[in-house]
């Protein structure tokens, strides 16, 4: 079995970029 | 109506662990299974498996997506229109934004394919032949469901930030 991570961690990386990025805007017009 | 809000919240939690709870054990456990079984556990998996999981998993969407809207409308008709421009609107504005996106995927773009995909594969199994022409279909379902996997992180960030983010601190 291949390291269950493998598949997907791309996916959750883009995610917590996608998260990062819009909280600092949000951040910006709060 | 704070009972009531609540009892929606609790609707909304509920269909929304189903929901995403499924969407994850296909991207993080079904995927990567399917890549390493042979072509008779494929098709009981996309014949017997796939369904069930996938009824539970569009249901847990739309009535995730419904208990939320009547969670803001619910908000609007008792603080006002302007509690969409107070943090609290903000963040779950855009957490609402994404959750009906991934909603859209589930409805008219995963189960559409999927609908294909299990239909062709138990039709082929019947006759004993291996289902022909359903990799566009699956490509794109796939895609689908892994952008729904990678919003979902935002989208709870901003779900969960609208009530417990210590604005103001």
């Amino acid at each position: 079995m291949k390291n269950p991570l493998d598949s997907v961690k791309g996916t959750i990386i883009a995610g917590f970029v996608i998260t990062i990025i819009l909280w600092i805007i949000v951040g910006m017009i709060i | 109506m704070a009972i009531y809000e609540f009892l929606l919240r609790w609707g909304h939690f509920l269909a929304g662990i189903t929901w995403i709870g499924l969407l994850y054990y296909f991207n993080f456990v079904q995927g990567a299974f399917m890549n390493e079984v042979e072509a008779p556990t494929k098709t009981d998996v996309t014949t017997k498996l796939a369904p069930r999981a996938l009824w539970w998993f569009r249901w847990g969407a739309m009535f995730t997506v419904i208990f939320g809207l009547l969670i803001i409308l619910n908000k609007i008709m008792v603080q006002g229109m302007g509690v969409m421009g107070t943090p609290w609107g903000i963040s779950i504005s855009i957490g609402g934004v994404l959750g009906l996106i991934m909603w859209f995927n589930v409805w008219f773009i995963i189960w559409p394919n999927q609908k294909v995909i299990i239909a062709t594969t138990a039709a082929a199994a019947a006759k004993g032949e291996a289902p022909q022409g359903l990799a566009g279909r699956a490509r794109v379902a796939f895609l689908a469901s892994r952008t729904n996997t990678m919003l979902s992180i935002p989208m709870l960030f901003f779900m969960a930030a609208a009530s417990h983010y210590p604005w103001g601190m």
